[in-house]
């Protein structure tokens, strides 16, 4: 009964169930923060606005994006991804969500900012109907813990236009 | 005599009907391992509902040897979300997460595009040669809770099947010659 072996196994199925009710523990824990975070979104300027090739409308815009994240961050974080994504419906999609900016913020000091981005990735449309297009800005957030569940929330900010005619500079 | 004494020992003790059972307590626990597999399978609607991160691609949200939880649940995929999907004739799948989703009106059928956190482009690149588009069929799961470096084990084990085997032998070993 106590060889070796015996108290090894014991001794290892011990610490491992202690470590894996620790992390459960960790995750759980992110439950009781309510995070309160705030962003603002402009589109500073359109600095191109044509139809590509294939008939796709394309947009190329700079953005002035402020947000305070720091509510988000608990001991368990380990980094916020937060992107912009342009969120439209059009006659034949129900929904168009196009990511026009991201950031990885891995620490609490870093999550209250201020940038003046152009758009990372191309706000391209699946067909031609960008023109005069009314669409909602929306800053998504995903929270990444050390350990346990994922969390990802959204703030919604409607009320952008696009232009009614295409721009060539 | 000192452990492996012990072990060779204990082997040269054994009789046919305590052999027997030692078999059968291997059986149960490979079976057991298997049901809980495909109970989480059935849990999770994920085809496997867990994987380990093999890329950096992630990076630094998730390294290589980290274990990813996958659900497949019913709600449409949108952007943001950290999926795991296959290409056709590729045969290991990738986890990165979605930037682009267009969903038509009528079918409700989706075109996806994702990018890992870590690459400077889309995976275009990644597809197979002219797709533009993830559509669902591509998509095994979403990540949906994640556990630090327990995945390195298999990584070693993959890379350097010595280990492995050895691994494997010694844990038969234990279960063939315990006695309790």
């Amino acid at each position: 009964m106590h060889s070796f072996s015996y108290r090894a196994n014991a001794l290892l199925t011990f610490s491992l169930t202690i470590l894996a009710l620790m992390c459960a523990m960790a995750s759980l824990t992110d439950n009781f923060n309510s995070p309160s975070p705030t962003a603002t979104v402009q589109i500073l300027n359109v600095n191109r606005f044509q139809k590509r090739s294939n008939g796709d409308d394309e947009v190329a815009i700079t953005l002035n994006i402020s947000a305070d994240l720091q509510s988000l961050f608990t001991w368990n974080t380990k980094q916020v991804f937060v992107f912009l994504a342009a969120e439209y419906t059009t006659p034949k999609n129900t929904l168009n969500q196009v990511s026009l900016w991201d950031r990885i913020i891995p620490t609490k000091e870093e999550a209250k900012f201020s940038v003046k981005p152009k758009n990372k990735y191309k706000f391209i449309d699946q067909g031609s109907n960008l023109r005069g297009r009314d669409f909602n800005m929306t800053l998504h957030w995903h929270v990444m813990p050390k350990t346990g569940k994922m969390f990802a929330d959204k703030l919604v900010l409607p009320g952008f236009r696009l232009p009614e005619s295409y721009s060539y500079r | 005599m000192g452990f492996i004494g012990d072990q060779i020992d204990s082997l040269k003790s054994l009789k046919v009907r305590q052999a027997l059972e030692q078999v059968i307590t291997l059986g149960m626990i490979v079976s057991s391992a298997l049901i809980i597999w495909k109970f989480l399978m059935c849990v999770t609607g994920s085809e496997s509902p867990v994987v380990v991160v093999l890329s950096e691609s992630m990076e630094p949200a998730f390294q290589r040897g980290d274990i990813l939880f996958l659900r497949m649940g019913e709600d449409p995929i949108r952007a943001g979300e950290i999926v795991v999907f296959n290409i056709d004739r590729r045969e290991i799948p990738i986890v990165h997460r979605v930037i682009k989703v267009h969903e038509r009106n009528d079918t409700k059928d989706i075109d996806v595009l994702t990018k890992g956190d870590n690459n400077d482009q889309d995976d275009r690149v990644l597809y197979a040669p002219g797709q533009q588009w993830l559509q669902h069929q591509h998509i095994m799961g979403r990540a949906v809770g994640f556990l630090p470096y327990v995945g390195y084990v298999t990584i070693i084990m993959t890379e350097n099947p010595i280990i492995k085997y050895a691994l494997i032998g010694a844990l038969g070993l234990l279960a063939i010659t315990s006695k309790d």
